[in-house]
């Protein structure tokens, strides 16, 4: 047998194997079920970069694995193409980074609270690799689902306030899911398919139609409480500020982007955006990433807990997606998909950091973090290379997205979106740099220590090493930013741009 | 009139699911018990599961086992929307233990589950 050509499969079975025994596992030792599911992880992120490997190697071509030998549009297939293996290798990355990350918040817990912990993360990897390589319809949903389910898991671990927020979460993002098998019934109604690329030749008679106008306006308003779109929001603060502090980098880094990912593949390369309807939905998108980056900017700057900024801050980023999109143009595409993928680690560098600050002094007010530059250098010079990016500052990714994203709106003619762009990075840099200005300028506050340091640096190496990490990420993936969008990005371009 | 029963034919009893989903929506946005609007959310999926049994249908067609000799397509309904259906329903049904898990620990917690008295005491 040929274990290569299986790859793909490797990337959600093997996460999803070890989830369903970590329970049994940690009963048995308590370590053992979450060294299970890390090692999972690591095979899955193993096979995402195999698949990268291939994929390139054909040039770019897709690669089909039907499940089961079935062929579709009968069979389920896993479709792997440049843009979602390099989404994949970024999920497992951050996933089993953040994975080493949880363990100190876990040291007092019994096997239970241990081994559920990772079950639940196990479970949320599953569900994110699964939407992004999946090629089935529905079998997205099935993901969808997965992913929602353990992350309202994980948020709810997050301490007393968080099980209202879990709820909610749970309410709104049921409401989204409704809406995205709604939007499946009238594709699979009018096309007989529910095979991604089937259905993207089945359709074009159609796209005239008002029933393709409902379905696409259900998959935008599913996708959009998903990733928490401008007015569709109001879930997402509440979530990502009382999660569970050794997984919020992965929840807010991950959860968001992955639906934003889907809403991509959906609109550029299963219904294409040069008719009528996309075009006007299009305008729609771009409507609601202006105001969620005006709005998710201004609310930042009125926070003051860290957290909750941060996840104002999530709100007007996905707008930069939703923009990028909007576009509708070769440099927008390059711009959302670089964006996806940067922002990712930013908002993972500066939620562990916060986990760190909270782990230690069980601090969240960004007032009070006078002198932490002394007390905590790795974790501070993370925080300026996040922040720097944040604000798009080259060398740091984050100039690189926002520079693609500015270069489309450009050749787009659309100059209220260079406008919009600019305001925002001005916002950014005014709610961002006054976290720097606490940690290096302003006197050291007083802070009491829940956990004492137990290395010269100020946290416990397994907490040092991600936050490290994920902060060399944002840089090389500033650096290697060409080589990222001219030997992956380029080659996956969905045809609708091409011509 | 026949403009009415022309309607009701078509589309009657999509009207029928569509309302029935967006009573979810409302019961879930304005009932102030957090169990009522878990019942209201279930509601809502059941909505979804009638969408779906509803296109499935043909007229003519009997349930899909083959009977020997039939092998015409027309003449049994699509099984397909009740297999995905089947899904959605364990998908509902996980959901709505993850609800009640939570909802329990929310009692636990705050000794309430009306939507003012916890949200008083949690802003506290």
């Amino acid at each position: 047998m040929n274990l290569g050509a299986h790859s793909p499969v490797f990337i959600v079975l093997l996460p999803l194997s070890a989830s369903l025994l970590c329970l049994a596992l940690s009963r048995l030792n308590k370590h053992l079920g979450a060294w299970v599911v890390q090692l999972s992880i690591l095979g899955a992120f193993a096979s995402s970069v195999a698949s990268l490997r291939e994929v390139l190697a054909e040039g770019g071509k897709s690669i089909h694995y039907w499940m089961g030998n079935w062929a579709p549009p009968i069979g389920i297939e896993f479709a792997i193409d440049p843009l979602n293996t390099s989404v994949l290798c970024m999920i497992t990355f951050i996933s089993l980074v953040v994975s080493f990350y949880s363990r100190p918040f876990l040291q007092n817990e019994d096997w239970l609270h241990y081994g559920g912990y990772y079950t639940l993360y196990g479970l949320l990897t599953v569900g994110l690799c699964g939407m992004t390589v999946t090629g089935d319809v529905f079998n997205m949903y099935v993901y969808l689902e997965i992913m929602s389910l353990s992350g309202y898991g994980l948020i709810a671990l997050g301490g007393k306030k968080s099980m209202v927020a879990a709820f909610r979460y749970l309410l709104v993002g049921t409401i989204g899911a409704s809406l995205y098998l709604i939007g499946i019934g009238y594709i699979y109604a009018m096309t007989g398919s529910l095979n991604m690329a089937d259905i993207g030749q089945r359709i074009q008679p159609f796209v005239h139609t008002p029933l393709f106008a409902f379905a696409v306006a259900c998959f935008l308003i599913a996708f959009g409480i998903k990733m928490a779109l401008f007015p569709l929001h109001g879930w997402q603060p509440d979530s990502y500020t009382f999660s569970h502090p050794g997984a919020a980098g992965f929840i807010s880094g991950c959860m968001s982007k992955v639906p934003a990912y889907a809403m991509l593949r959906y609109f550029f390369y299963v219904f294409g955006v040069h008719n009528s309807v996309m075009e006007a939905l299009m305008n729609v998108l771009g409507i609601m990433g202006i105001c969620g980056i005006l709005i998710g900017s201004v609310m930042a700057l009125a926070q003051y807990d860290f957290r909750r900024m941060l996840a104002y801050s999530s709100v007007a980023q996905l707008g930069y997606i939703a923009v990028g999109m909007a576009l509708g143009n070769v440099h927008g595409f390059i711009g959302a998909v670089l964006h996806l993928i940067n922002h990712a680690f930013m908002k993972c560098c500066l939620f562990l950091v916060v986990g760190g600050i909270t782990y230690r002094y069980g601090e969240v007010n960004l007032y009070r973090l006078g002198g932490l530059n002394r007390k905590m250098p790795v974790s501070s010079i993370a925080v300026v290379l996040a922040v720097l990016s944040m604000v798009g500052i080259p060398p740091t990714c984050g100039f690189f997205s926002k520079w693609y994203l500015m270069l489309g709106a450009y050749e787009g003619g659309q100059n209220i979106y260079i406008a919009v762009l600019v305001i925002s990075s001005l916002l950014n840099a005014v709610y961002y740099f006054r976290i720097i200005e606490q940690m290096f300028i302003q006197r050291e506050a007083s802070l009491p220590e829940i956990h004492e340091a137990e290395t010269g640096l100020g946290l416990p190496v397994s907490m040092l090493v991600p936050i490290a990490v994920t902060g060399l990420a944002i840089l090389f993936l500033g650096i290697y930013s060409s080589t990222l969008v001219t030997n992956i990005v380029n080659i996956g371009l969905p045809e609708v741009l091409i011509k | 009139m026949d403009a009415l029963n022309e309607f009701l034919a078509r589309r009657g009893i999509y009207t029928l699911v569509m309302i029935l989903f967006f009573l979810g929506v409302y019961g879930m946005v304005l009932a102030k018990h957090y169990l009522k609007k878990l019942m209201a959310m279930n509601v809502m999926q059941v909505a979804v599961i009638f969408f779906y049994l509803c296109f499935a249908q043909k007229e003519g067609g009997m349930i899909p086992i083959l009977v020997p000799g039939n092998v015409d397509p027309a003449s049994y309904i699509n099984p397909l929307p009740h297999a995905l259906m089947l899904t959605a329903i364990v998908v509902s049904m996980g959901t709505t233990g993850v609800a009640i898990a939570l909802l329990m620990r929310i009692k636990e917690f705050y000794g309430s589950l009306e939507e003012p008295e916890v949200l008083r005491r949690a802003s506290k």
